[in-house]
């Protein structure tokens, strides 16, 4: 055949790939690390000053990417806890309940300043303790978290307006339990709104990501805040024990596994203590056939792969409607390619590393499972590093609702893809699952936008976008995904005794 | 190059243009964010300045066009810059079909090739036979690529049928040209319609798409662009055909066109980050990227003086 006749018959040929290497490559563009200056041993922050642990005792916390140890930290017990509690209470009495409301807004604009001050620090060391990319934490995370204290500072002095016709007041001493995947921006979830209401605060952030609370510490310090308002205490799973089971706390806001959230639910039991839950999910992202089908693929990859997969409302459920499916998977796959996964601290990474080495262990079990259950697994063709904790982004197809990956939640960059033929048939598949935090809907319909967000049981619901969050906007669960929403006026009132 | 001919009458299954896919504003705008905070620095940095001089289109379309500031042009496109060492030329220059035959002369042997704008450039608001005949003086002058404008009018009608046949037809006479097609997709204001063009024009035998002819604004934004390189990559995956890429009117910095670069190693990858398949449609670009290069190599910043206009 010569050339002119191959090119005469172009659509008897294979269909096309691309390639997405070499040609032109990114030079390394790693974030400076030299304005970060991290002390070797962090302590308590207890009444307003960095205080040693009673227990003596210190953990590492590392950077999951190089698996290098950053600094230590104290780890608290049970008499850190009572010290640190009995402070709040005292702060609650003296000094936080008798400010004016007015006065307590300073202080919270206060803190969102400093925080925006040092946001460049802030994100660097987000980056080394948690993996996650610098893109994200300078762009996403850091931001986010000033904005929840500046959204909250304005409502500080409002509260009255905030719930009209109602009479409100503040609970008295918040304890707030907070994971690993977003560490300060759920610090700043947790205390901010906390702090507008009028009540005290002892945070427990994650083991393997407390160092961006600590900091966080150091700014509340520098803004003056009274002694005994925040106090933050870093430990294990005991540590937030202590917490929850201590007799003098009203409220319990905790963010993490649905396995914890069950423990504590039952522990809060009878106890009186204001309680809410933002636990697990098992998100749909759900593509019909008429959707923007490159904006739709966007909106998977950053649904799935955004921070690893550590989302809890990540959109780990795909469901794709048959007539499309294959032009959406073949593009997902070339999207796959071109996602750089590695140094979390290059400007050009799009996936970085694992959390920690436990969670490495769980998404790895999961994609065995997976292929176990004779899914049909595709990985991205990227490098990865050889130290530190990394998983190539991974789709499986062939699965049905009864495998494993489609029911258990994984926290990892793993997405598991079903087709669906009706609309009836996606609603009742989506919502056959305990979880029900978020949901996705891709659709240049308007109408069935309405429709699925009356029938998907699911706190949140984006319609043509994912993993959108602001501080006016409530965010929470149904089922196993917990209870009570944060952000917003409702996260506002999760913090208030609310009468007539 | 024959395999160019005619190559519209190729296509057996010919969507309907109605149904192309729909494109979500919101969405593109946030892709194209995603490649503005791509951060090309250091080497990449200097083979991506390097490789947009290559890409570009050296422009002039003015009514005050003379022979003698065609011929400086031309002398420009070979000579970007003599004191800097390892520079490539640009691809083309890009004049009105009354200056092709000096162009050519001018440019000789030097591989740098002639675009023509052609049916009644920029509104294309003339007959079918004046604008073949404005295509074929083009061609018989030595023009190597043909810049068509479509009629946006027939267009936004709703007469895509008349726009594709209009196409074929100056793609017919474009002989063994490469026919570039400008969509003026500051005139067609929404994404939906650019990828609509977009489809026409490549089923209809477009070599290159192309944004806009500079005269109108907003011309080649990031999200126009981008739309167009979803388009070919579709097109490709369905026909196997390769369909290049050219924006045109205001990229104006070197910064601007490296994430244009990025836009497209990321969407289309690597095949096409060459100047047969992308190009840039720009009269001050080139001077930004010489002086971008220059600082690489100094780390000093010259003042625009020491970079010729022509």
């Amino acid at each position: 055949m010569t050339k002119k006749d191959k090119k005469s018959e172009p659509e008897n040929q294979a269909k096309k790939d691309f390639n997405f290497n070499g040609t032109w490559d990114y030079s390394p563009s790693p974030e400076s690390t030299s304005h970060v200056k991290l002390k070797e041993r962090y302590d308590l922050y207890i009444d307003g000053k960095f205080v040693a642990p009673a227990s003596k005792k210190y953990f590492k916390s590392t950077n999951p990417a190089n698996e290098q140890v950053l600094a230590e930290v104290a780890y608290a017990n049970e008499a850190d806890v009572d010290k640190a509690v009995k402070a709040a209470r005292k702060a609650y009495e003296n000094v936080w309940s008798k400010l004016s409301a007015k006065e307590r807004g300073k202080y919270i604009y206060r803190i969102a300043r400093l925080m925006q001050e040092k946001a460049r620090e802030l994100a660097v060391v987000e980056t080394l303790d948690a993996g996650k990319t610098i893109r994200e934490s300078r762009d996403v995370d850091v931001p986010l978290a000033c904005n929840h204290f500046f959204y909250y500072a304005g409502w500080a002095d409002k509260l009255e307006y905030a719930f009209p016709n109602r009479n409100v007041s503040a609970l008295g001493v918040a304890g707030q339990i907070i994971p690993w995947n977003f560490p300060l921006l759920m610090a700043a979830w947790k205390i901010a709104p906390a702090l507008a209401a009028g009540n005290t605060v002892v945070l427990k952030p994650a083991e393997t990501t407390p160092l961006t609370a600590m900091l966080l510490a150091e700014i509340i310090h520098e803004s003056g805040l009274p002694a005994g308002v925040v106090n933050i205490l870093t430990g294990y799973g005991d540590t937030g024990a202590a917490i929850v089971n201590h007799p003098d706390i009203n409220k319990i806001a905790f963010t993490g596994s649905t396995n914890v959230g069950k423990i504590i639910q039952k522990a809060v039991a009878g106890t009186g203590k204001k309680l809410t839950l933002e636990l697990g999910g098992k998100s749909a992202n759900i593509i019909f056939e008429d959707a923007p089908v490159d904006q739709a693929v966007e909106g998977i990859v950053n649904g799935i792969f955004f921070n690893q997969g550590h989302v809890c409302c990540a959109g780990s459920r795909l469901f794709v409607q048959e007539s499309v499916a294959e032009e959406v998977i073949q593009k997902l796959k070339d999207r796959l390619d071109t996602l750089y996964v590695g140094d979390p601290l290059d400007k050009n990474t799009d996936i970085g590393a694992i959390n920690s080495k436990e969670q490495l262990e769980t998404i790895q079990k999961y994609i065995k499972i997976g292929k176990d259950e004779g899914a049909s697994m595709y990985e991205s063709s990227c490098e990865i590093p050889e130290k530190g904790y990394f998983v190539r982004p991974t789709l499986f197809t062939d699965v049905a609702q009864s495998s494993r990956i489609a029911q258990e939640e994984i926290f990892g960059p793993v997405l598991t893809i079903q087709t669906f033929r009706t609309i009836d048939e996606v609603i009742q598949k989506a919502n056959n699952s305990p979880y029900g935090l978020a949901a996705g809907v891709w659709t240049d319909k308007g109408s069935r936008i309405f429709n699925m967000t009356t029938k998907l049981r699911a706190g949140v619901i984006w319609a043509n976008t994912y993993n959108k969050f602001d501080p006016t906007s409530p965010f929470g669960g149904y089922k196993e995904s917990g209870f009570g929403r944060e952000g917003g006026l409702q996260g506002l009132g999760a913090y208030l005794k609310i009468e007539r | 190059m024959s395999s160019y001919m005619n190559r519209n009458k190729t296509f057996k299954n010919i969507p309907d243009f109605k149904l192309s896919p729909a494109v979500d504003k919101v969405g593109v705008e946030e892709r194209v964010a995603r490649f503005q905070t791509r951060s090309i620095k250091n080497e990449s940095k200097v083979q991506g300045l390097k490789m947009v001089l290559n890409m570009i289109d050296l422009t002039t379309l003015e009514g005050k066009d003379t022979p003698g500031k065609v011929r400086q042009m031309c002398y420009k496109a070979q000579h970007l810059h003599d004191l800097q060492e390892g520079l490539p030329t640009v691809a083309a220059v890009c004049v009105y079909p009354t200056m092709v035959a000096e162009a050519k002369k001018a440019l000789g042997d030097s591989g740098i090739k002639v675009a023509s704008v052609s049916t009644a450039f920029p509104s294309g608001q003339s007959t079918r036979e004046i604008k073949l005949l404005d295509t074929r003086f083009a061609v018989d002058n030595g023009a190597d690529e043909i810049d068509m404008v479509i009629s946006r009018g027939k267009f936004l009608a709703g007469d895509y049928n008349f726009v594709f046949d209009e196409i074929a037809a100056i793609k017919e006479a474009c002989g063994k040209a490469r026919l570039k097609v400008i969509f003026e997709t500051g005139e067609l204001a929404s994404l939906d319609q650019v990828r609509r063009a977009s489809d026409i024009a490549m089923y209809a035998g477009a070599d290159f798409i192309k944004t806009s002819t500079g005269k109108i604004q907003p011309a080649a934004t990031m999200q126009v662009t981008y739309t167009m390189l979803c388009a070919i990559k579709d097109f490709y995956r369905k026909t196997g055909v390769k369909v290049g890429m050219k924006p045109a009117g205001g990229i104006s910095s070197a910064k601007l066109a490296l994430h244009n670069l990025v836009m497209v190693k990321e969407t289309l990858g690597s095949d096409w980050l060459n100047n047969e398949w992308f190009r840039f449609g720009a009269s001050s670009l080139a001077n930004d990227v010489l002086m971008q290069l220059v600082k690489q190599e100094t780390g000093h910043y010259q003042s625009a003086d020491y970079f010729s206009i022509d």
